[in-house]
C-alpha cells in the first residue's frame, strides 16, 4: 500500500473506518473538526452511520447504546468536550464496554484556548469521571501513530471490554506526513454474546451499570480490578531511545516526545549523555521499565505541555531513586528543542532548582 | 373456562418493587402487552432511565440498557441507529424526560428517531423522595416546593406532547391516563400505536401517561387517582397531538 | 354457576385497592390475612358475582390477578 500525505485528524478517521467502525456520533469543537468532517463524508459510503449529536453529552450516550448493542463505535471531542462526556464515560467504563474515544487536547482549565496541550493527563489517566475506573489511553507521537494506535485501540477495547482513549493535541491533528494503512485490525469479528442485539431464542441481556447491594458490588468491583492487573502486565507500551548511557532521560508522550527528541539529539552532538524514554500507553503507564532505567546517578526530565501532570507519574515509577524535573510550557505554548536543551544544561551543570 | 387475563410474557416473574397502587406497575403491563401482541419480544430492546422505574431492565423480559439520567433517548439512538431491524423504547419518568433529559427527548423527536417512548407523568421526583418536576402543577407542595409551587419562583409547568408538537420530526404524539380502567385500556391502545408506529417505520412515537404518586402526593393510591382526574387532566389535555398515519376526515 | 373466576396471587398483592375499587360487581375485598411482605391481600368475598370483565386485572399495578371467563352458552 503506498505511503499518502496525511493530516493527522483525517489519518486517524481513515483509520478507524478500516478497522470496521460502524457509527461515529460526535459535535464540532476546535481542533478535531476534521473528525467529524472526514466521518460525515466517508463513513456512510463505507457501510457505517454517521451522526451529529445535539451535544457532547449525548454523543457519548449514543457511543454507550451502540457499543452496548455490539457496534464498534466512536466519538471524538477536545478537553471542554471531554469533561462534558466523563459521565458517560465513567458509565462505559462500568458496563465493561468497549468504545475509542478521540481527545484532540487544547489548553485549559475552562474554555481555554484552541492551541495544543497536555493538561488532560490526569482526567484521562486518572479518572476524570466518578468512581473507580480506568481508561486504557493510547498517546501518537506522529501521524503513522495516530492511524496505527487507532487500529489497536478498536482490538484492545473489544478485547478488554473497555473504553479505550486516544489522547492527542492541536498539532497531531493538524500536521501533514506520510502514512501507510495496515490491514484491518485483529478482532473485527470478535463474538459479543453480552450485546443487546435483541433476545432471539436467548435469556435477556442487560447492559447496567447500577450496582446496588454494596457487597455484590464489592465482588463486582474486585473483577473489573483483576481485569486492569491483567491490563497493565500485558498493554503497557513505550519508546526507548539512547537510554543504556543517559545520564539525563527525557520524558514525553506526544508532540512533547517529538521536542524532545529533538533537544535529545542536540544534546548528543554536544557530547551529552542524554535519552528519550517516550510513553505510548499513558495507562497503563510503563513504570516497570522507568523503574529498571531509574539510578541515583541518573536525572529524568520530564517535558510537558501542562503544569506537570505525567511527572508524577514519572516520581512514582522512580520512587525516589533519581530526581525529576520539569521542562513545560502552558497556555498552548509549545516546548522549543532549546527549551529543553537549556534545562539539560541546568541539570547537568547542577544549576537546576 | 378460558383465561382472558394472565401475566405477559414481556414481563419476567420478578416482583415489582414499586410502591401500592403506584402506575408504574400498570404501565408496564401495558407495555409487555403491547410487546407480546405485535410478537416482538425478540426483537425488542428497552433502554431503562433513572427514576423510580431504574428497576425496569429486571421487569422486562426483552434485551435491556440502563441509561444516565435523562439520555435514554440518546442511548436509544445509538442502539437503533446501528440496529435498525430492532424495536427499541425507552421508559421515562418526568424528571428525566423533561428536566435533566429536556435536550435528548426534544433532538430525538427533531430527528425523528424510530424510536417508542413511554412518558410516565406525575407531577413530582418519586425516587428521590418527592421534589418538585418540571411538570408539578402551580400550587402543588413538594419536597422543594414547601409552600406550593409559584409561577413566579419557580415558573411553569411544562407540556410535552404540546412542545414536542411544534416540531415537523415527530410521528405520533398522545396524552393518555390511568385514572380509571376505562383510561387504562385507552392508554394500552396508545401505547401499541406507538410500538406499531416504529414497526411501520414512521419516525418517532411518544405516549405520556398520566400517573400517580400516591407516597409522594400523601394520599391513597384510589386517591390518588381521583387527583390524576381532577387536577392533571384539566392541565395536561388527553388526547392525540400528532399522527402521521391520521387520514383526513377521520 | 360464575361467568368470570378471580385467581389471586396473594404473595404479589400489597393491598392498593384499586381492584376493589374498580370492580363493577363488588367481587373483591381487602382480607385478613396477610402475606410474607407485610399486607392484607385482596380477597375474593363474592365469587358468586364474577363475569370475568377484567377490569380488576387491569387496573392491578401488581400483576397479582388472573382471570378466566367462561365462553357464553349457546342455546
Amino acid at each position: 500500500m503506498a505511503r499518502i500525505l496525511m493530516k493527522g485528524n483525517e489519518a486517524l478517521s481513515e483509520a478507524a473506518i478500516r478497522a470496521g467502525l460502524k457509527a461515529f456520533y460526535g459535535y464540532p469543537i476546535t481542533p478535531q473538526n476534521e473528525i467529524p468532517a472526514y466521518m460525515a463524508e466517508h463513513l456512510p459510503l463505507r457501510g457505517g452511520v454517521y451522526l451529529q449529536a445535539e451535544s457532547e453529552v449525548a454523543a457519548i450516550n449514543m457511543v454507550y447504546g451502540a457499543a452496548g448493542a455490539g457496534a464498534r463505535v466512536m466519538t471524538s471531542s477536545s478537553s471542554p468536550g471531554i469533561s462534558l462526556k466523563q459521565e458517560g464515560i465513567s458509565y462505559i467504563a462500568a458496563a465493561q464496554l468497549p468504545c475509542v474515544i478521540v481527545n484532540v487536547v487544547r489548553n485549559g482549565p475552562g474554555l481555554g484556548g484552541i492551541q495544543p496541550a497536555q493538561g488532560d493527563y490526569f482526567q484521562a489517566v486518572k479518572g476524570g469521571g466518578h468512581g473507580d475506573y480506568r481508561l486504557i489511553v493510547l498517546a501518537p507521537g506522529n501521524v503513522q501513530e495516530m492511524a496505527d494506535l487507532t487500529t489497536l485501540a478498536f482490538d484492545l477495547a473489544d478485547k478488554w471490554r473497555n473504553p479505550v482513549m486516544i489522547l492527542s493535541d492541536g498539532i497531531l491533528g493538524q500536521m501533514m506526513e506520510p502514512v501507510e494503512f495496515s490491514e484491518n485490525g485483529t478482532l473485527q469479528q470478535l463474538e459479543k454474546p453480552w450485546a443487546t442485539t435483541g433476545a432471539v431464542g436467548r435469556k435477556p441481556n442487560i447492559v447496567n451499570t447500577l450496582d446496588i447491594i454494596a457487597d455484590k458490588a464489592e465482588k463486582n468491583m474486585q473483577a473489573l480490578l483483576a481485569k486492569y492487573d491483567s491490563i497493565k502486565a500485558e498493554e503497557a507500551r513505550w519508546q526507548e531511545v539512547g537510554t543504556e548511557d543517559a545520564d539525563v532521560i527525557l520524558v514525553g508522550y506526544g508532540t512533547s516526545g517529538r521536542v524532545a527528541r529533538s533537544a535529545m539529539e542536540m544534546a548528543r552532538r554536544q557530547g551529552l549523555k542524554v535519552g528519550l524514554f517516550r510513553p505510548i500507553t499513558l495507562w497503563p503507564f510503563p513504570e516497570k521499565r522507568l523503574q529498571e532505567l531509574a539510578k541515583s546517578e541518573r536525572t529524568f526530565l520530564a517535558v510537558e505541555m501542562s503544569a506537570g501532570q505525567m511527572i508524577e507519574d514519572v516520581r512514582l515509577a522512580v520512587n525516589g531513586v533519581s530526581p525529576v524535573y520539569l521542562s513545560n510550557r502552558l497556555g498552548g505554548m509549545v516546548p522549543t528543542p532549546e527549551d529543553v536543551l537549556a534545562k539539560i544544561h541546568e541539570i547537568v551543570e547542577g544549576r537546576v532548582s | 373456562m378460558q383465561t382472558v387475563f394472565q401475566k405477559p410474557e414481556a414481563l419476567t416473574d420478578v416482583q415489582m418493587h414499586y410502591c401500592p397502587g403506584c402506575t408504574h406497575g400498570i404501565i408496564h403491563r401495558l407495555v409487555a402487552e403491547a410487546i407480546d401482541s405485535l410478537g416482538i419480544r425478540e426483537q425488542a430492546i428497552g433502554v431503562a432511565s433513572v427514576g423510580c422505574s431504574v428497576f425496569a431492565y429486571d421487569y422486562f423480559n426483552c434485551d435491556m440498557q440502563q441509561a444516565a439520567h435523562g439520555r435514554a433517548p440518546a442511548v436509544a439512538t445509538g442502539i437503533k441507529r446501528v440496529r435498525p431491524d430492532n424495536i427499541v423504547f425507552t421508559y421515562q419518568g418526568d424528571g428525566d424526560l423533561a428536566s435533566i433529559g429536556m435536550a435528548e427527548i426534544v433532538h430525538a423527536a427533531a430527528r425523528s428517531e424510530n424510536i417508542t417512548v413511554i412518558f410516565v407523568n406525575n407531577a413530582i421526583y418519586g425516587m428521590t423522595s418527592g421534589q418538585m418536576a418540571p411538570t408539578t402543577l402551580l400550587g402543588q407542595k413538594t419536597a422543594t416546593s414547601p409552600r406550593g409551587r409559584t409561577a413566579e419562583e419557580m415558573g411553569y409547568p411544562i407540556k410535552m406532547c404540546e412542545l414536542l408538537a411544534t416540531l415537523e420530526g415527530p410521528a405520533y404524539l398522545t396524552r393518555v391516563s390511568t385514572h380509571d380502567s376505562r383510561h387504562v385500556l385507552q392508554a394500552g391502545r396508545a401505547i401499541k400505536k406507538a410500538f406499531e408506529m416504529q414497526q411501520q417505520k414512521k419516525g418517532f412515537a411518544l405516549v405520556e401517561v398520566l400517573s400517580t404518586c400516591s407516597v409522594n402526593w400523601g394520599m391513597t393510591p384510589v386517591d390518588a387517582l381521583k387527583w390524576v382526574e381532577q387536577n392533571m387532566v384539566p392541565y395536561y389535555p388527553l388526547g392525540v397531538y400528532k399522527d402521521v398515519t391520521a387520514k383526513e376526515g377521520n | 354457576m360464575p361467568r368470570g373466576e378471580v385467581i389471586i396471587n396473594s404473595e404479589l398483592c400489597k393491598e392498593c385497592s384499586l381492584c376493589v375499587a374498580a370492580c363493577p360487581q363488588d367481587v373483591l375485598a381487602i382480607g385478613k390475612t396477610i402475606n410474607s411482605k407485610g399486607y392484607h391481600a385482596v380477597e375474593a368475598v363474592a365469587p358468586e358475582r364474577c363475569t370475568g370483565c377484567t377490569l380488576c386485572a387491569v387496573m392491578c399495578p401488581d400483576v397479582v390477578l388472573t382471570i378466566k371467563r367462561r365462553s357464553p352458552e349457546r342455546k
